[in-house]
């Protein structure tokens, strides 16, 4: 109002200057980068991975506002990192993973492992592996149901699981995958085949992504690239998925030398399963790593050797959604053992 | 982040920043007169220190270049007259760039003056000895002029047990917009070699390095060809990369040595002095005078004649502006660079020993905007760009409970310098640098009330 008759002066302490890029920008780069493996994802498994996707993304939007709303903050939809999480959610889940288990698994993600710590930057775990981690132990069948991609009329008829009512458990997808499966596809990802069989999935089915696994993890390949573009936007710290590729060929190559029958060569451990898409865009998840340039590498290299063991001696055949989680508890802690030294330290500061 | 440091050119320092440097605007543009205020006014407390001590009175007249003020004490500089006049006041209230209202010497100048220099009397500085010269440079007035305004004559004498070696002469100019060292370097090459030869002899120190950023490498060529082959004085290029200037980050670049935290560089030897307070002083030490007037670069989007100006001391800003004209969208003024300047909230503040330059802005580049204030998302950008390698994240998380004795207890809150890096970085836009500051200032006072 008196900006018309009178000119403002602004009084500011120093700097002045502001770097021409904000938190909402990151977030909106990082969905950008998301886009092409949500889009592969669509091609591949076709209309009940949209579907997918979108429910997620839009629960995980609903629950953000509504804890928002009920906690009295102004709404953060705006900044973009709800979204990612609603992506992410989905790409880590099967393509024909029932709807409404999908809107459980966002509506937890987001309150559970967001909101009620207090919004962005204040969660302490990735919140789209808490919302999968939820869904993991309740329904154990559904999210170990892998249907196969490239079918026929995927693009207007769904995968019968996708609309199991809610509380129902879904129907069986065994008829469906008989009539529309090419020959032989067993509904295991290569992950599970390698551990039981020993039948290694080719290099190159793994990095085109024409292998059976959740909706937005099959094309190693194309993670790949959307990450490097990321990375290369510096809004995302290559050393991080470098120190888990670095620690899973470490761990696994020995591995793999003492026993070929058994473990699995390196270059087969980071491209299946979920280590591509875990380690480009779910590791790297700012608020949850550490930011000390020891600590990051020693939070990536957890992640490795964590997934590693999961794969080859746990029960699970998938170990990167646990591995993610844990080192995320244990990023606080890394965080606080490896402060860098600073300018001019000397020896005894050098060690606190 | 650091892969393509591995191919690095100049020397440099590891972290700090990028911003647009903005120095097309003045850069070509020569050291250029301004004509006198009507009236000036010459604060006595305008370094770090004892405020001087006034020696005239009101009424009296004064010729420019006369001695008006006393030192106060060691860390305390005298005062010249920057105008032929008459002293109107020796108590008036001005207010400072940093805020609270200081006394100064109002002098109102005679129009008709020639304002010429007649003040002073050559002397040969090859008969002083190491205390005479130390005594000539506190004479002059002379303080650090890159903005510290740390009285030049007290880095001079080392304390017991230390020597100075080297020499740094700092002619990076970091501060985005600011030309005035860069003018110095270029019109003043001889003045300047001929301070450095003074100060050597003043220290003792064997060598003298002047470091200057790589976007001024014309500067560095015009000081190169004045120096004789064998002398103990050398010009490098440095990266151009805020905070360079800073005389830690710069020692580091130019001798790959550290002040040990919380120490001075006396402590390794090293003596840091601003270019422009060089050649000051080669300007006036063979003829002790005392410093009247300074370079001070007027710059920025909301100016109109953007330049290189020498102004008097004491010039007030409104008048400054009034030179150079300023656009009706103005709506911050920035005395120093925009990284680690203060804005004033008046124009009456004068123009000091210590300040660089003015830079008005007016809101509409994307880099000076206001944005909203996001919760810390541990991106970690601050880490990478503190040049002391702090934990600006961590340290603001703190600040934002209040937790000032653990920031500088375990986080080393006293070893941050306020460089801005972290603020300028921050893409969640929390104002680190401003934390820090404040908990600094609330820590002070917590040892002040304990003591």
């Amino acid at each position: 109002m008196s900006r018309k008759q009178k000119k403002v002066v602004e009084i500011r302490t120093s700097p002045h200057l502001k770097k021409a890029i904000s938190v909402e920008q990151i977030m909106r780069n990082v969905v950008y980068a998301l886009l092409p493996v949500c889009g592969w994802s669509v091609y591949q498994f076709g209309i009940s991975a949209l579907v997918l996707i979108l429910v997620t993304t839009l629960t995980c939007i609903l629950t953000e506002s509504l804890f928002c709303r009920l906690s009295g903050r102004p709404n953060s939809v705006g900044d973009f990192s709800v979204v990612i999480t609603g992506l992410l959610l989905a790409l880590t889940l099967p393509p024909g993973f029932p709807l409404w288990m999908a809107a459980v698994a966002g509506f937890i993600a987001i309150g559970l492992g967001k909101s009620l710590f207090g919004g962005l930057g204040y969660n302490v775990m990735n919140p789209a592996l808490v919302g999968r981690a939820f869904v993991q132990a309740a329904f154990p069948v559904a999210i170990t149901t892998w249907t196969p991609g490239f079918a026929a009329g995927r693009f207007y008829e769904f995968i019968p699981s996708t609309l199991a009512l809610p509380f129902m458990s879904p129907v069986d997808t065994g008829l469906w995958v008989k009539s529309h499966a090419v020959d032989g596809f067993t509904g295991a990802t290569p992950l599970a085949l390698q551990k039981f069989e020993h039948i290694t999935a080719g290099t190159l089915d793994l990095l085109t992504g024409s292998v059976a696994g959740s909706a937005g993890e099959t094309s190693a390949l194309l993670i790949f690239v959307c990450g490097l573009y990321l990375a290369f936007r510096k809004m995302m710290d290559w050393r991080i998925p470098a120190a888990i590729f670095l620690a899973t060929a470490l761990i696994s190559g020995p591995l793999h030398l003492m026993n070929p029958a058994i473990y699995p060569t390196p270059l087969f451990v980071i491209l299946s399963g979920g280590l591509m898409l875990g380690a480009m865009f779910m590791a790297t998840d700012m608020v949850v790593s550490p930011m000390t340039p020891r600590g990051v590498w020693l939070y990536g290299a957890v992640i490795g050797v964590l997934t590693v063991l999961i794969r080859q001696f746990g029960g699970l055949t998938e170990g990167v959604m646990y591995a993610i989680l844990v080192a995320n508890a244990l990023s606080p802690l890394i965080a606080s053992v490896t402060q860098p030294r600073i300018y001019g330290a000397t020896s005894k500061e050098a060690e606190s | 982040m650091g892969l393509l440091n591995l191919f690095k050119r100049a020397r440099t320092f590891r972290h700090g920043v990028h911003p647009m440097d903005h120095k097309e605007q003045t850069a070509h543009l020569a050291i250029k007169r301004l004509p006198f205020a009507p009236k000036v006014y010459v604060p006595l407390a305008q370094h770090i220190g004892a405020p001087a001590v006034a020696l005239v009175k009101p009424g009296q007249e004064v010729v420019r270049g006369e001695p008006i003020a006393e030192a106060g004490g060691f860390v305390s500089v005298p005062m010249h007259a920057p105008v032929t006049g008459i002293v109107r006041s020796i108590d008036h209230l001005v207010p400072t760039a940093a805020g609270p209202k200081t006394p100064a010497i109002v002098i109102e100048t005679y129009e008709a003056a020639t304002q010429e220099v007649l003040y002073g009397l050559d002397q040969d500085l090859d008969t002083l000895t190491r205390d005479e010269l130390i005594k000539a440079v506190q004479a002059s007035g002379m303080v650090g002029l890159g903005g510290a305004a740390f009285p030049s004559h007290v880095k001079l004498l080392p304390p017991e047990g230390k020597i100075i070696e080297t020499l740094i002469i700092n002619g990076c100019e970091c501060e985005p917009y600011l030309t005035c060292d860069h003018r110095v370097m270029l019109e003043q090459t001889d003045r300047l070699i001929a301070g450095i030869r003074t100060i050597m002899r003043a220290t003792g120190a064997r060598q003298a390095i002047i470091g200057v950023e790589d976007n001024k490498l014309d500067a560095v060529k015009a000081i190169r060809d004045k120096l004789p082959a064998g002398e103990a004085i050398s010009c490098d290029a440095v990266e151009t990369k805020y905070p360079q200037g800073a005389e830690k980050m710069l020692i580091k670049s130019l001798l790959n040595r550290e002040v040990p935290s919380g120490g001075l560089p006396v402590d390794i030897g090293v003596a840091v002095y601003n270019v422009g307070t060089m050649a000051q002083l080669g300007e006036l030490i063979p003829r002790s005078r005392g410093l009247i007037e300074r370079v001070v670069t007027v710059s920025g989007p909301g100016v109109a004649k953007p330049g290189n100006y020498l102004v008097p001391i004491g010039t007030p800003l409104r008048f400054l502006m009034e030179q150079v004209g300023s656009s009706s969208e103005a709506n911050e003024v920035i005395v120093g660079g925009p990284m680690m300047g203060m804005t004033v909230a008046s124009l009456d503040v004068p123009v000091t020993k210590g300040l660089s330059g003015v830079v008005v802005f007016e809101e509409e580049a994307e880099d000076q905007q206001e944005r909203p204030v996001y919760p810390c998302i541990k991106c970690g950008a601050c880490l990478d760009a503190c040049p002391i390698n702090l934990n600006p994240s961590m340290l603001g998380q703190l600040a934002s409970v209040r937790q000032y004795d653990v920031m500088a207890a375990d986080f080393h809150l006293n070893d941050c310098f306020e460089c801005g890096c972290c603020s300028y970085v921050c893409p969640s836009n929390i104002p680190l640098t401003q934390y820090f500051r404040i908990a600094k200032a609330v820590n002070r006072e917590a040892r002040a009330a304990a003591a």
